[in-house]
């Protein structure tokens, strides 16, 4: 029988269940074309908010033995006039899911950026409030509070129609409860997560590394936080999850879709894999089916949940 | 190898005012066209070309231009900084004669693909250095490509020394001989240079610089119109099948907000 790798995210189907993180090559819409072109199945622009970010002087990133890094980018974007405008290019140039991303120091912001970033009609629009690179300038970001969360939620939705991914964050003491909250203020599904706060320090200069000091750490280190995040989260929400954080493999993109998540973001892997890691891990989930008699995605989302199911 | 290593500065030797070399005994093991990342803590983290590598030293050589690479012009011998690299496509040589074309600190990848070239067995004389500058204080890597027997070409703008005019004055005379033409410089003589060997249906290698954040391929500020080439990956060198597909070639570049940015 043929495999089906195809999933679907509120409705949106994608041919794949590859996701290109935002914040990974994907400013400009010819870079989220050169994803999809390298087997994405759907892909993120990076965080976009109301004006100009050039984001933190350089280092912004540090590569960690054993397929990790460690970033702070500081959310740069060219502002949402110019960033609407890439949207719009990159709809105009493929029928693949294209997905807007977020950012505000306000709740009124996030309003107005849902309501502006529309305009593109990107297929999503995920909203990053859990950044953990910029507290100096935007406080502890919107993802630790549940009644925050929900009530950025509930000023994105009043803004638009197309349906949100509020992007949640691992650094906090109970995400399902920023997962129920957002799900009840009209969340249509959840990114389960960003980046875990990490650090890293030069011995010989005595110096942190990257400029901001502190950063986000991603890629393999913290792929069992993400799943269990998924799977948590599984329990707790009834709206799907994107399943992000640590997938390198076909076999790291089975496993959080059987932790509960309809779809997979792919990051540092572009760092360790190369740009066409997208193909090399599609390649191996399907490998993966056809030795375990799978036929399609949906038969493994939230497997592990199900005892002796295998 | 992308993790940063703390290296000391072994040697300084000033080209002209206000433009060093700075010397590093490491094995590299880069290529020309390839670059590093520069990191001074507490000051930031800026590519910069590589401009001579013999498997045991490498050297990167800096104008002040930026606030950071006058900053970099305050680093004594003995001090210790960060490199990241070697990082990006190189040059490749092919054909038997070849015209390496040098603007700025463009002469640095130039001199050393000159370097590798003779080192690989390609006679001197087949080899051509075209380098120009403002005036010919600027000029660098006279001396160096003298020691090795290449043709050299210099242009200036203000005639002070060799030709008066643009590098691709020069270029024009011998690029009926040549095979393959090389070229790093600042965009709008890139272009001048692709262009001509367009014209005259030569092979070209050029080296496209775009705003570079991470160096190794994950925050997209350096990806080109429309292909999404990363210039840190898939770039910096390009050859002219691919520049042909760079719609943003001599045209515009993105700043760090992602902003295009006209030349």
């Amino acid at each position: 029988m043929e495999i089906n790798l195809s999933t679907s995210l509120c409705g949106v189907r994608l041919r794949n269940p590859l996701v290109l993180a935002s914040g990974i090559v994907d400013t400009t819409a010819s870079a989220l074309l050169f994803a999809l072109k390298n087997g994405a199945g759907a892909v993120i622009i990076k965080s976009i908010c109301p004006e100009p970010r050039t984001g933190h002087k350089e280092p912004i990133l540090h590569a960690i033995k054993g397929d990790s890094m460690l970033n702070a980018v500081g959310l740069s974007n060219p502002g949402l006039k110019i960033a609407v405008e890439e949207l719009k290019n990159a709809k105009s140039r493929t029928k693949e899911p294209i997905i807007a991303n977020i950012f505000a120091s306000s709740v009124e912001e996030f309003g107005y950026s849902a309501k502006e970033v529309s305009r593109a009609n990107p297929d999503l629009i995920e909203v990053n409030i859990s950044c953990p690179n910029v507290e100096d300038e935007f406080g502890k970001p919107f993802s630790c509070d549940p009644d925050l969360a929900a009530e950025v939620t509930r000023a994105v939705k009043e803004n638009t129609n197309i349906p949100i991914i509020i992007k949640l964050s691992p650094n906090v003491a109970n995400i399902t409860v920023i997962a129920k909250a957002v799900e009840q203020a009209g969340a249509d599904a959840i990114t389960c997560i960003n980046t875990v706060g990490g650090m890293v320090i030069d011995t010989k200069t005595a110096q942190p590394i990257i400029s901001n000091k502190v950063g986000g750490l991603s890629g393999q280190a913290i792929k069992p936080v993400a799943v269990k995040a998924i799977y948590e989260c599984y329990k707790a929400v009834n709206i799907p999850i994107l399943g992000t954080g640590g997938v390198m493999t076909g076999n790291d993109a089975i496993e959080q879709l059987m932790a509960g998540a309809v779809a997979v973001g792919i990051g540092t892997a572009i760092y360790t894999r190369g740009i066409d890691c997208f193909d090399k891990i599609n390649q191996e989930i399907e490998e993966f089916m056809q030795e375990n008699n799978y036929n399609s995605i949906k038969e493994i989302i939230g497997l592990a949940h199900k005892e002796n199911k295998k | 190898m992308t993790e940063v290593v703390m290296l000391k500065v072994e040697k300084i030797k000033e080209e002209y005012p206000g433009t060093k070399s700075f010397f590093f005994n490491h094995t590299l093991n880069s290529q020309p066209g390839q670059f590093v990342m520069i990191w001074l803590p507490g000051l930031g983290e800026k590519p910069m070309s590589i401009a001579a590598d013999d498997g045991k030293q490498f050297y990167i050589t800096i104008s002040g231009v930026g606030p950071f690479s006058k900053a970099i012009q305050g680093v004594k011998e003995g001090d210790t900084i960060g490199i990241r690299g070697p990082l990006g496509t190189h040059f490749n040589l092919k054909g038997n004669t070849i015209a390496l074309v040098g603007g700025g600190y463009g002469a640095g990848p130039m001199a050393f693909l000159a370097e590798l070239a003779v080192w690989e067995g390609m006679k001197p004389q087949n080899i051509h250095y075209v380098i120009g500058a403002r005036t010919k204080d600027l000029l660098l890597f006279e001396q160096r490509m003298k020691t090795i027997g290449v043709n050299i070409h210099i242009t200036t703008d203000d005639g002070t020394q060799g030709k008066q005019g643009r590098v691709t004055d020069a270029l024009k005379e011998i690029i009926e001989e040549v095979d393959t033409i090389y070229c790093v410089g600042p965009e709008m003589m890139e272009k001048a240079v692709y262009d001509l060997a367009q014209e005259h249906q030569k092979e070209c290698e050029i080296s496209l610089e775009r705003y570079t954040k991470c160096g190794i391929g994950i925050c997209g500020s350096c990806c080109v119109d429309p292909t999404g080439w990363r210039m840190c990956i898939e770039g910096p060198v390009l050859n002219q099948d691919q520049l042909k597909k760079v719609s943003e070639f001599g045209k515009y570049h993105r700043d760090a907000t992602g902003k295009k940015n006209n030349f």
